[in-house]
C-alpha cells in the first residue's frame, strides 16, 4: 500500500529510524517588474492585468533579463556564503501545463548563479550548519484556480481559470544540501532554517517573504534509514507547507508516516506530496517515478550572465550585518537574557521590537508591549503578531504619551485596543475615548477629599504613620476617576493632605 | 518605364523629388499584385487600403515640406513570419489562422519608421521550416521564372513577391538559408545578416540561435538599403549587438574587389551539384579574378557536419519554442467541448494545427533533447557549431571572403522532394555554416544554368559584423555580371 494512514508514533519512530531532510525554498524577489518584461509584480491585482505579450508568450515575443533580479539572486548567494559563478546561463525547463504561458520555464539547470555555500541556525541552544547546495534564478507562472470540484485540486474540477499576473515574477529557489544528524530535532532544525532564511531575506530587502500571499514558499524533503545504517531511503517531497509552523509540522508527519510504512516492511515511493493545513498530513501528488523529461538545454534569447569580480566584491561589501550577528549585537545593547531573546524569536517578534526601538522606544518597553499585551491579542484572534493591524512608530507614540505623564500603562492598553480596533492613531483614540489622565489638580483634589471621607479610617492610618495604607487610598482615586488619574501624582497629594512625609 | 520595373532606390528619389506620389507607386503595386499573384500566390494577405493610406500620409509629409529618407514611400512585401498589429501573422501555419498580434515586430516598426510601405503579408514554409514554400498551410507559393518549380523557402513568398515585380523589396528570415536559396533560385538578392544584427523581437521564432531577419532586392545597393533601414541594436532583443550597422549602402556603392582575397569552399562542389550551377560558380570566380581579386581555395573541413549538426540544433530549439501554440491564450483551439481535459485539448490543437514537416521537427528535437541523448546528439551538434566557427576563424585569417554556390541545384520542381525530406534538407547545404556561427552572407545572381535556363545564386561569405565585404563583392559582381549580360538577370524572366 503506498497510502497507508498509519502513523508510528514520532518516539518510536526515532527510535528506529533516522530522518535526513532538505529543503527548498523560493523566494518571490520584490523587484518592480518581473524577470523577463516590464510588467508590474505587486500582489492582489485584478487577474490578468499585469500582462503584455512577453509574459503571456505571445508569438514573436522575447525575454529581458531584470539586472535587479540578478543583483538580488547574487547578495542572497553571498549572503548564503556561496560561490558566484563567474559565467552561467538560463535554461528552459521543458513541460507542458495550462499556467506555464511558454510551456516552458526560464531557469537554471546546470549552471547555477550561486553554489557551495552554508546558513548557520540555532536550535536548542546549538548551531546547526544547514549546507546550501545552490541558488539559482527562475520565473514563477501563473495561478491556476480550479473550479467546481469539492477540494479544489485539479482532479474533479469541472473547469479551470488561470491568473498571468504571476507569471514571470523573479523566483530564487534555494537547495540545501541533505541534512544528516539533526536526529529528533529535525522538525525544529527546518523550521529553524526556514525562519533564518526569512529573516537573512528580509535584512537583504530583496523579498516581502510572506509564506501566506506565497513569497516564500517551501517543499520539504524527508528520508529514513533504519538506525545503524548509512544508506539514505527513499526521499519524498512536500509542498504547499505555507507557514513556518507547517513546515515543522510537515517534517514531523513524515517520518512518523515513513516510519509506519519502513516498520512493515513497504516502499516509499518517490513521490511529492501535498500538505494540508487543516489537518497536518499529506497526501500523494505526482510520482517522481514515473518522472518527467524537463529536456534542459540552455535558453538561447538570453545572454550569458557573467557579474565580474568587482561587481561582486562591491555587492559584498555592501551587504547588511548578518541577522544572526546582528541579534547578539542588540541582545547586548538591549541587556535581553537568551531565554528572552528565544522568547522573540519564537514569538517571530523580534523584527518588530527592533523597529520598535529604531522608533525611539527604549529596549525594555519595545518588548514589554510585543510580548505582553500584543503578542496576548495576537494569540487571542489568532493572527501573526506582525499582522496585528499596529505600526511600531503607534506604539512609540504611546510609549511617549506614557512617558510624558498623559497616559498610564492602564489607559495605554486602552489605547492600543483602539488601535487595533481601527479607531484611528493613538491620539486619535486618546481624544475619541477620553483617556488622558486627570492632570487638572482641582478636579484630582475633589476626587481625593470625596475618597478621603469615605475611606476615614484608611486616612487615619496614614496619618498615624502606616504610609503602606496610602495604597488603598490611591487605588480608590483610581476608580473614582475610572483610571484616569496620575496615581503618583495622587499619592503626593493624598500624603501632603493627610500631613504626612515619607 | 512601369513604375513596377524600378529600382527601391529609383522609387525613393522619385516620391521624395515628388515626380511621382507614393500612392502611384503603391498602387501601380497593387495592380501588379491583381494581375500576377493569382498564378504566384506569393502572398497570403495583401493590406491594400492600409498601404494606400501609408502612402498618402508619406505623400503629405513631402507636400508638408518634410525631408524623406530614402526608401520613404517604397512598397515593401513582409514575410508573415513577422507580427504586424494590423494584419494577421500566422507563420504559414493552421494554428495561428487569423490570429492578429496586438503588436509590431521591431523590424515591422522600423519599416514603418522609414516610410516604407507594406503592401501585405508573404508566403512561408510552416514557421520558417522547409525550402520550398510546399509546407505552408496556406498553399505552395510558384516560382515566376517556371510556375511549375519552387520559389525556395522559406521566404518564397518574400522571393517570388520580388522576383515577379509584386514588390520591390521584401523581408525575410535565414536561420538555415530561407533568405538565401529562396534568391538563389529566384535570380535575386538576399542577404543574411551577421546573427544579432537584426532584431528577433516579433519574429515569431522557429530556432533562436539561427533566426536571423534580412532583405530581399532585384539588385544589392536595394538590399542595402534595406538592411540599414531595419538592422542595429534593439533593446526588446537580449541577442542583438550592440556595435554600429556596418557601413553596407556605402558597400554596395563602392563595390570594387581589387586586392580582395577571396576563398573558395573546397568542400562545396563537385558530387551532387547540379553542372550549370557549377559552371556559373566557376564564371564567377573568374570574374572576381579579372576584377583584379586574388582567389584561393581554402579548406573548412567542419562544414561537412554542418547539416547534420543543423538538423540537431533548429529542432530542438523548435520544440521548445513552439510548445506555446497549445490553445490556451491565442489561435487555433481543438476539443474545447466540454468533455476534455486542458492538457487534451492542448494535445488535439497542436495535433489539428501543425503540418507534418513541423511535427517532424518537433519530434526530433524533443528526442536529441532527452535526458540519456542530450550529450550524443545536441552537445556533440553544439561542440560541432565551434569546429564550424573555429574553420570560419581560420579561413578569414587567410581571405577576406569566403564563396561557394548558394545551392547545388536551381529550383527543383513543385512536389518533387515533397515526400523526401533529406533530400529536400540538401538544399540548405552551402548555406548552413554561416548560421551555425553567425557570420555575414549574401546570394547574388550568377547566371542562368544551361540544362535547364534557371537562376544561380552565388553565395558570400564575410565574418562576423564584416556584413558591408558582402555587398562590397555582390556590388562588384552585379556590376560585372550587368555589363556582360547588357542588363540585370532578371529582364531575362519570364514575363508572365
Amino acid at each position: 500500500m503506498t497510502t497507508t494512514n498509519t502513523v508510528m508514533p514520532y518516539d518510536e519512530a526515532l527510535a528506529r529510524f533516522e530522518p535526513v531532510i532538505g529543503l527548498e525554498t523560493h523566494v518571490e524577489l520584490g523587484t518592480a517588474s518581473k524577470m523577463f518584461c516590464g510588467c508590474p509584480t505587486s500582489f492582489g491585482a485584478p487577474p490578468n492585468t499585469h500582462v503584455c505579450p512577453v509574459c503571456l508568450a505571445l508569438p514573436g515575443a522575447l525575454p529581458v533579463a531584470n539586472d535587479k533580479a540578478i543583483e538580488s539572486t547574487i547578495r542572497i548567494g553571498l549572503a548564503l556564503n556561496c560561490t558566484i559563478a563567474e559565467w552561467c546561463r538560463f535554461a528552459r525547463k521543458n513541460y507542458f501545463y495550462p499556467d506555464m504561458p511558454k510551456n516552458y520555464q526560464i531557469s537554471q539547470y546546470d549552471e547555477p548563479l550561486c553554489t557551495n555555500g552554508y546558513l548557520d541556525v540555532e536550535v536548542d541552544g546549538r548551531t546547526v550548519r544547514i549546507e546550501i547546495e545552490r541558488v539559482h534564478l527562475e520565473e514563477d507562472t501563473g495561478k491556476s484556480t480550479h473550479m467546481g470540484g469539492a477540494t479544489g485540486r485539479i482532479q474533479g474540477a469541472d473547469y479551470s481559470i488561470v491568473d498571468y499576473n504571476r507569471a514571470g515574477i523573479p523566483l530564487v529557489e534555494i537547495v540545501t544540501k541533505p541534512v544528516e544528524g539533526t536526529d529528533r530535532l529535525a522538525p525544529e532544525v527546518a523550521k529553524a532554517y526556514v525562519t533564518e532564511l526569512r529573516e537573512l531575506m528580509r535584512s537583504l530587502g530583496v523579498s516581502d517573504v510572506r509564506m501566506e500571499e506565497g513569497s516564500l514558499r517551501c517543499d520539504v524533503n524527508v528520508s529514513l534509514m533504519p538506525r545503524g545504517t548509512t544508506a539514505w531511503g527513499t526521499r519524498t517531497e512536500t509542498k504547499n507547507v505555507n507557514s513556518l509552523r507547517s513546515v515543522e509540522r510537515a517534517v514531523h508527519g513524515e517520518i512518523e508516516r515513513q516510519a509506519a510504512i519502513l516498520a512493515e516492511g513497504g516502499r516509499i515511493i518517490q513521490e511529492t506530496r501535498h500538505f494540508h493545513e487543516d489537518t497536518g498530513a499529506t497526501t500523494p501528488g505526482r510520482s517522481k517515478e514515473e518522472a518527467q523529461d524537463y529536456r534542459y538545454f540552455p535558453e538561447p534569447d538570453l545572454l550569458p550572465i557573467a557579474p565580474t569580480p568587482e561587481w561582486v566584491e562591491e555587492l559584498r561589501s555592501e551587504l547588511p550585518e548578518p541577522p544572526t550577528v546582528r541579534r547578539r549585537r542588540l541582545q547586548a545593547e538591549w541587556g535581553v537574557s537568551d531565554l528572552d531573546m528565544a522568547a522573540m524569536h519564537n514569538a517571530d517578534a523580534f523584527t518588530l521590537v527592533e523597529a520598535t526601538v529604531t522608533a525611539g522606544v527604549p529596549a525594555a518597553d519595545a518588548r514589554k508591549w510585543w510580548m505582553g499585551e500584543l503578542a496576548r491579542r495576537a494569540n487571542e484572534s489568532g493572527t501573526a503578531l506582525a499582522d496585528l493591524p499596529i505600526t511600531p512608530e503607534q506604539i512609540a507614540r504611546v510609549v511617549a504619551l506614557v512617558a510624558s505623564g498623559a497616559l498610564n500603562d492602564k489607559l495605554a492598553r486602552q489605547v492600543l485596543e483602539g488601535v487595533l480596533a481601527g479607531e484611528g492613531s493613538p491620539d486619535e483614540v486618546v481624544e475619541a475615548r477620553g483617556l488622558r489622565i486627570v492632570s487638572d489638580e482641582g478636579e484630582l483634589s475633589s476626587i481625593i477629599d470625596q475618597v478621603l471621607t469615605a475611606n476615614a479610617d484608611a486616612a487615619d492610618k496614614v496619618r498615624s504613620g502606616k504610609i503602606a495604607a496610602v495604597g488603598a487610598l490611591v487605588g480608590g482615586v483610581m476608580k473614582a476617576s475610572r483610571g484616569k488619574a496620575d496615581a503618583g501624582r495622587a499619592r503626593e497629594l493624598i500624603l501632603e493632605r493627610l500631613g504626612v512625609s515619607e | 518605364m512601369s513604375l513596377t520595373r524600378k529600382t527601391a532606390a529609383e522609387l525613393g528619389a522619385l516620391i521624395a523629388s515628388g515626380e511621382v506620389s507614393a500612392v502611384e507607386v503603391t498602387q501601380a503595386h497593387l495592380d501588379r499584385i491583381a494581375e500576377v499573384d493569382g498564378e504566384i500566390h506569393a502572398f497570403l494577405h495583401v493590406a491594400a487600403d492600409a498601404a494606400l493610406e501609408q502612402a498618402s500620409a508619406i505623400d503629405a509629409k513631402r507636400a508638408a515640406g518634410e525631408r524623406l529618407g530614402p526608401l520613404a514611400g517604397v512598397p515593401v512585401a513582409h514575410k508573415d513570419v513577422f507580427t504586424t498589429k494590423d494584419m494577421p501573422t500566422t507563420a504559414g501555419s493552421k494554428i495561428l489562422e487569423g490570429y492578429r498580434p496586438p503588436y509590431d515586430a521591431t523590424i515591422t516598426a522600423r519599416l514603418r519608421e522609414a516610410g516604407l510601405v507594406i503592401l501585405g503579408k508573404t508566403n512561408l514554409d510552416e514557421f520558417a521550416m522547409g525550402s520550398s514554400t510546399e509546407n505552408s498551410a496556406y498553399g505552395t507559393t510558384h516560382n515566376p521564372w517556371d510556375l511549375g518549380r519552387i520559389p525556395g523557402g522559406s521566404s518564397g513568398g518574400s522571393s517570388a513577391a520580388v522576383a515577379s515585380y509584386q514588390a520591390p523589396l521584401s523581408t525575410g528570415t535565414d536561420t538555415g538559408g530561407s533568405i538565401r536559396q529562396p534568391a538563389a533560385v529566384t535570380g535575386i538578392v538576399g542577404m543574411k545578416p551577421t546573427y544579432g544584427g537584426s532584431s528577433r523581437y516579433g519574429v515569431i521564432a522557429f530556432a533562436s540561435s539561427l533566426d536571423t531577419p534580412g532583405p530581399f532586392a532585384r539588385n544589392v545597393l536595394d538590399a542595402a538599403l534595406l538592411h540599414e533601414a531595419f538592422s542595429g541594436h534593439d533593446v526588446m532583443d537580449t541577442t542583438s549587438i550592440h556595435s554600429e550597422v556596418p557601413p553596407v549602402v556605402e558597400a554596395a556603392r563602392r563595390g570594387d574587389v581589387s586586392g580582395l582575397r577571396v576563398g573558395v569552399v573546397k568542400e562545396f562542389g563537385g558530387e551532387g551539384y547540379q553542372a550549370g550551377v557549377l559552371a556559373r560558380f566557376q564564371d564567377s570566380v573568374e570574374l572576381l579574378e579579372s576584377l583584379g581579386a586574388k582567389v584561393v581555395e581554402v579548406s573548412c573541413p567542419s562544414f561537412t557536419y554542418a547539416l547534420p549538426a543543423y538538423y540537431l540544433i533548429a529542432p530542438s530549439e523548435c520544440s521548445s519554442n513552439l510548445a506555446r501554440f497549445d490553445g490556451m491564450r491565442y489561435g487555433l483551439r481543438v476539443g474545447d467541448d466540454g468533455t476534455h481535459s486542458a492538457e487534451e485539448v492542448m494535445a488535439l490543437t497542436r495535433a489539428a494545427g501543425f503540418g507534418a514537416e513541423v511535427k517532424r521537427r518537433i519530434m526530433l528535437g524533443t528526442y536529441a533533447l532527452s535526458s540519456g541523448y542530450y550529450d550524443a546528439y545536441y552537445g556533440s551538434a553544439q561542440k560541432v557549431r565551434t569546429l564550424i566557427a573555429r574553420d570560419f576563424e581560420a579561413a578569414f585569417h587567410q581571405v577576406d571572403v569566403l564563396i561557394s554556390p548558394t545551392t547545388p541545384t536551381t529550383a527543383f520542381p513543385i512536389g518533387e522532394r515533397a515526400d523526401d525530406p533529406m533530400a529536400m534538407y540538401l538544399a540548405d547545404l552551402c548555406t548552413i555554416p554561416a548560421n551555425l556561427a553567425g557570420n555575414a552572407a549574401i546570394s547574388v545572381p550568377c547566371g542562368l544554368a544551361d540544362e535547364d535556363g534557371l537562376p544561380v545564386g552565388l553565395q558570400i561569405m564575410a565574418p562576423v559584423l564584416g556584413d558591408d565585404r558582402c555587398y562590397r563583392v555582390a556590388a562588384a559582381l552585379e556590376k560585372a555580371f550587368e555589363s556582360r549580360w547588357g542588363g540585370p538577370l532578371l529582364k531575362e524572366a519570364p514575363a508572365l
